[in-house]
């Protein structure tokens, strides 16, 4: 036991002492979260929309101002032509085309309706999708107008319908700001930096530089030597978690909807499952380039197989199933759930046990995968 | 030379193998408490792999041996408890300061804290060390780096004391000065075993054992090993036995 | 020139010889082009959803199959009361609780407009409005009725709005930032850090033949790469070149100097491999992965991200590369990003082979 008080005295005196820790943990939380929430945004907002109206009517132009009015779209000088509203596309000036045929008002107002075109910038399917349906929708809801108003009668066929309007009522993050859903997901991913890369770093570069050795030829059981490497980094992860909280309180308003003590009970268990981790590449890698290079490949698909960009429920199935082994899938939902919902541990007692099952597991394999006798 | 002291390390038919490459080769022999046993060879001989299965860094792939009572291939745990170790690699925490390393590794081998502190100043002082106290160990002279090496393989008073040619890259007064620390362990009652390629070392050792090509070609007192290969010095010995090597070093 | 091959052959050899880091540089992107076009997609499907139903008759019944029918929604649960909702929302499967009225029937067939409440899980509010748009949709159409516009959307280039087409340019893009960039700075500064760097320096061979021999197999690897991404993507994922291969790998190998000359710069200003490694990840992986236009659209960011990604190389590169291969457009579409790219690859090339001069000096 007090060979492990004398490592864990060494490990803290080395973290202290290293700039470059100190550094990432006072630059990660602060630079992510600065920056990360505005990049990381589909939101979509000013998408460019090139407008080829051929009726030049008063509807027309009624439809034009309704959608230069909403923050979505952006009018780009539309052309006279189809053609040259697509080489606007193609020039990635525009990113959307709502060509208005000629008769539009006419056909509406004696038909009662009529057809509009829009072609999509499809190349990012996302920004395609979500920019045509909320142009869509604008249209849906200048047509109910013109018939609220009066300016267009019910036309007979479909007159005895009705139709069913749909009151949305949002939950959590009722001003759908999409930073407020990005936060807790980078809170997660500063944790399994910290724990994920430092760790991965540190035990290969006692190999590199010699020093391994000389605790591997000394009595130290291998076991105490981890832990008392797990435990610096336990102490960072949490810290890190504490200041990123500050600045989401502060830079973005964020206020913790459930208990904070749940949110550290999770952070604190999956910091030891990660950094668990990260002692597992590192006793398995010979040089830092490569254990960074099997740290990075693996943090890649545990972000982008958890959820933190893209919904995990719009995977395919046998993705889904894939994200099951990721304990970062089960922290960024819970972080979620709790900061944005307010979730409390009793609601998210399935998630605990995963992420404690990951921390044993990762931790076991570090130390068997430790062989002090190479 | 103590003919008569207890045998602390045995080994009988010792080999290790990396797939097709025998990088040790049935080696068989004892060394004696209080000793100093120069373990030579040319690099790539084989001297680091079989020193890395006595210290418990490496199973030994045949053979057996024994060292400080402890059996290589089962108790490296127990043999690690007795024995300090010294690589050719530098190997103490640069980011730590002198006192600290010291105190770290004497904690690791189950020194109580004041004990450490009463003896680490009585070492500086000793050393000359003690204005380095607290200064990092990055910051020392190669020279000085390894007289603190060897001070701290030897602090928790090992029965034996594995030296990787510890005197590498250094000046001659140094080594000289790094054999003064070597004679006084053994005064200690620490047995040494040292590997080195510096053939002047050779001569202040009680007996060498000559590796080539992963087995022992020689092994007896300087002076014998002189008189029976009719050579003027070790270093006569040693190009004679060397010359008769297969492998080239890589 | 011998010694420089010398040189290189001794860089393949360290390489090669490194049988775990060998497989992860050429099976990483595999592993990354199959996960971002068959998982990482943002199309929304089969969410769950719970239902209160007052109403209770056989006009509601029939609406609830319709949105339970088709490839959106999952009715998982009845519930009786809307006090249950919260809670089970806080469990965080279900996304979306959908409330019939009691007089709801009564209203449908009347000219006033029968509403449908939706109470929504709004976290992400992406997904929210989406979810919305899909049951505003079936709403609209129930019984048969008949929007006033029609609207008749083109999918222009990618009709099936397959994710793979807009994330294997921004793949090949980060994959070869990785190895070009983050393999070659470190590869470096550990022969600076061991000190094996001064003994290759004080041989009479000529110190940058040195310093590119190591960034030779970096490149040879690289182009490896973006055939084996390119064969992955035009086979599993039917991703078109539309343009000229040519021109594809010219635009590809002026970002790969780039990436090399980036590597080299950071090889001049880091002393450990650590600060090699935090300035790649946090310098170029992060800006390439999140203000290049590989996962998010750079027009919506604020204005000084979408200065900013003006200097990220990746952008241009990402950006070519699409227009090359989904939109099939030529060179007279594209010199000016291509002429942007070659500066900032002369640029970094030029400040690192100068930096490493006056180091030696």
């Amino acid at each position: 036991m007090r060979t492990f008080l004398f490592l864990l005295e060494k490990e803290f005196k080395q973290i202290l002492r290293n700039r470059i820790i100190l550094a990432m943990i006072i630059a990660l939380p602060t630079i992510q979260l600065a920056i990360l929430p505005h990049a990381a945004t589909y939101e979509i907002r000013h998408i460019n929309l090139a407008v080829v109206d051929n009726d030049h009517s008063t509807f027309s132009s009624k439809l034009t101002g309704k959608l230069s009015a909403s923050r979505y779209f952006n009018l780009v000088s539309a052309g006279t032509s189809y053609e040259e509203a697509l080489a606007l596309v193609e020039d990635g000036v525009a990113h959307l085309i709502l060509e208005i045929p000629p008769h539009f008002e006419k056909e509406l107002r004696l038909l009662g309706k009529t057809q509009l075109m829009i072609a999509v910038d499809a190349v990012d399917g996302t920004m395609g999708s979500i920019g045509s349906s909320y142009l869509n929708q604008i249209i849906q809801d200048f047509s109910m107008r013109l018939l609220a108003d009066g300016e267009i009668a019910y036309p007979t066929e479909i007159g005895l319908q009705t139709r069913t309007e749909v009151i949305p009522q949002y939950r959590y993050n009722t001003q759908l700001d999409y930073k407020t859903y990005m936060v807790p997901g980078i809170l997660v991913m500063l944790l399994t930096l910290v724990g994920g890369i430092l760790a991965a770093l540190n035990i290969v570069s006692e190999k590199e530089q010699g020093t391994l050795e000389q605790i591997n030829v000394s009595p130290a059981p291998k076991q105490f030597y981890l832990l008392a490497k797990v435990i610096p980094f336990w102490i960072i992860g949490l810290l890190t978690l504490g200041i990123g909280l500050l600045i989401a309180r502060f830079m973005y308003g964020i206020v913790l909807a459930g208990s904070l003590l749940t949110l550290y009970a999770f952070a604190a268990v999956y910091v030891v499952a990660f950094t668990g981790f990260g002692l597992l590449i590192s006793v398995s890698s010979k040089t830092q380039q490569q254990s960074m290079f099997i740290a990075f490949f693996f943090l890649l698909i545990f972000f982008l197989m958890g959820g933190l960009f893209t919904p995990i429920s719009s995977m395919p199935y046998w993705a889904q199933v894939i994200t099951w082994f990721n304990p970062t899938a089960y922290l960024i939902d819970v972080v979620r759930l709790i900061v944005m919902k307010g979730s409390g541990f009793a609601d998210l007692l399935p998630q605990f046990f995963c992420i404690c099952g990951f921390a044993v597991v990762f931790n076991v394999w570090a130390i068997f995968g430790y062989d002090k006798t190479a | 030379m103590t003919p008569d002291m207890p045998a602390v390390i045995q080994v009988e038919n010792l080999t290790k193998r990396f797939g097709d490459f025998t990088a040790v080769d049935h080696i068989s022999f004892e060394v004696r408490k209080g000793e100093i046993f120069g373990f030579l060879g040319a690099n790539g001989a084989g001297k680091t792999t079989a020193m890395r299965m006595l210290c418990g860094l490496s199973h030994p792939t045949e053979g057996h041996g024994t060292v400080a009572g402890f059996d290589i291939a089962r108790q490296q745990e127990a043999i690690k408890k007795n024995i300090g170790y010294m690589s050719q690699k530098f190997s103490l925490y640069n980011d730590l300061k002198v006192w600290e390393n010291i105190r770290l590794f004497a904690g690791i081998y189950g020194m109580k804290p004041k004990q450490i502190a009463a003896k680490t100043d009585a070492l500086l002082k000793r050393l000359g060390f003690m204005a380095e106290k607290n200064t990092f160990v990055e910051k020392l002279p190669l020279g000085w780096k390894q007289k603190l090496a060897f001070s701290v393989a030897i602090f928790h008073e090992p029965q034996i004391v594995f030296l990787d040619e510890p005197t590498g890259g250094v000046d001659p007064i140094t080594r000289r000065q790094f054999w003064e620390l070597i004679y006084e362990a053994v005064e200690q009652g620490i047995t040494v075993f040292v590997t080195t390629h510096y053939m002047d070392e050779a001569e202040y050792c009680d007996r060498v054992s000559i590796m080539v090509d992963g087995r022992i070609e020689a092994l007896d007192s300087p002076r014998e090993l002189k008189q029976q290969m009719n050579a003027r010095s070790m270093d006569e010995v040693f190009r004679q036995l060397a010359r008769k090597a297969q492998r080239s070093a890589d | 020139m011998k010694q420089f091959w010398a040189f290189v052959k001794k860089e393949f050899l360290h390489i090669f010889r490194d049988r775990q880091t060998i497989l992860i540089l050429l099976l990483m992107p595999v592993v990354q082009v199959l996960l971002f076009g068959f998982a990482i997609t943002t199309d929304i499907q089969n969410t769950s959803v719970v239902v209160l139903d007052e109403c209770k008759t056989a006009e509601s019944r029939a609406l609830l199959n319709e949105i339970g029918s088709g490839r959106y929604f999952d009715i998982v649960q009845y519930i009786e009361s809307d006090r249950d909702i919260d809670a089970i929302f806080k469990k965080g499967k279900v996304k979306i609780a959908i409330v019939i009225p009691q007089d709801w029937s009564r209203l449908t067939g009347s000219y006033q407009e029968a509403p449908l409440q939706l109470i929504i899980d709004a976290s992400n509010p992406n997904e929210a409005s989406i979810l919305t748009g899909y049951l505003q949709s079936i709403a609209a159409q129930f019984g048969g009725a008949e929007p006033l516009i029609n609207v008749e959307t083109r999918m222009l280039y990618n009709p099936q709005l397959k994710s793979a087409y807009t994330f294997v340019p921004g793949v090949i893009g980060l994959v070869l930032m990785l190895i070009c960039t983050l393999m070659t700075s470190v590869s470096i500064v550990r022969e600076k850090e061991t000190g094996t760097m001064e003994v290759l320096l004080v041989s009479p061979s000529k110190p940058l033949y040195i310093i590119f021999s190591k960034t030779i197999p970096y490149f040879v690897i690289a182009l490896i790469n973006i055939v084996t991404i390119i064969l992955l993507s035009m086979f599993v994922f039917g991703v078109p070149i539309r343009g000229s291969i040519a021109l594809l790998f010219g635009v590809s190998i002026t970002y790969i100097f780039a990436s090399l000359g980036l590597g080299l710069l950071i090889s001049t200003i880091s002393q450990t491999q650590q600060i090699a490694m935090i300035i790649s990840l946090m310098g170029l992986m992060l800006p390439t992965v999140l203000l290049a236009g590989l996962l998010f659209p750079i027009e919506n960011m604020p204005l000084p991200l979408q200065w900013f990604s003006t200097i990220v190389p990746a952008t241009w590169f990402i950006d070519m590369t699409k227009a090359i291969m989904i939109k099939g457009l030529g060179i007279g579409l594209i010199w000016k990003q291509w002429l942007i790219l070659l500066g900032m690859t002369v640029l970094f090339i030029g400040i690192s082979v100068k930096r490493f001069k006056i180091r030696l000096s």
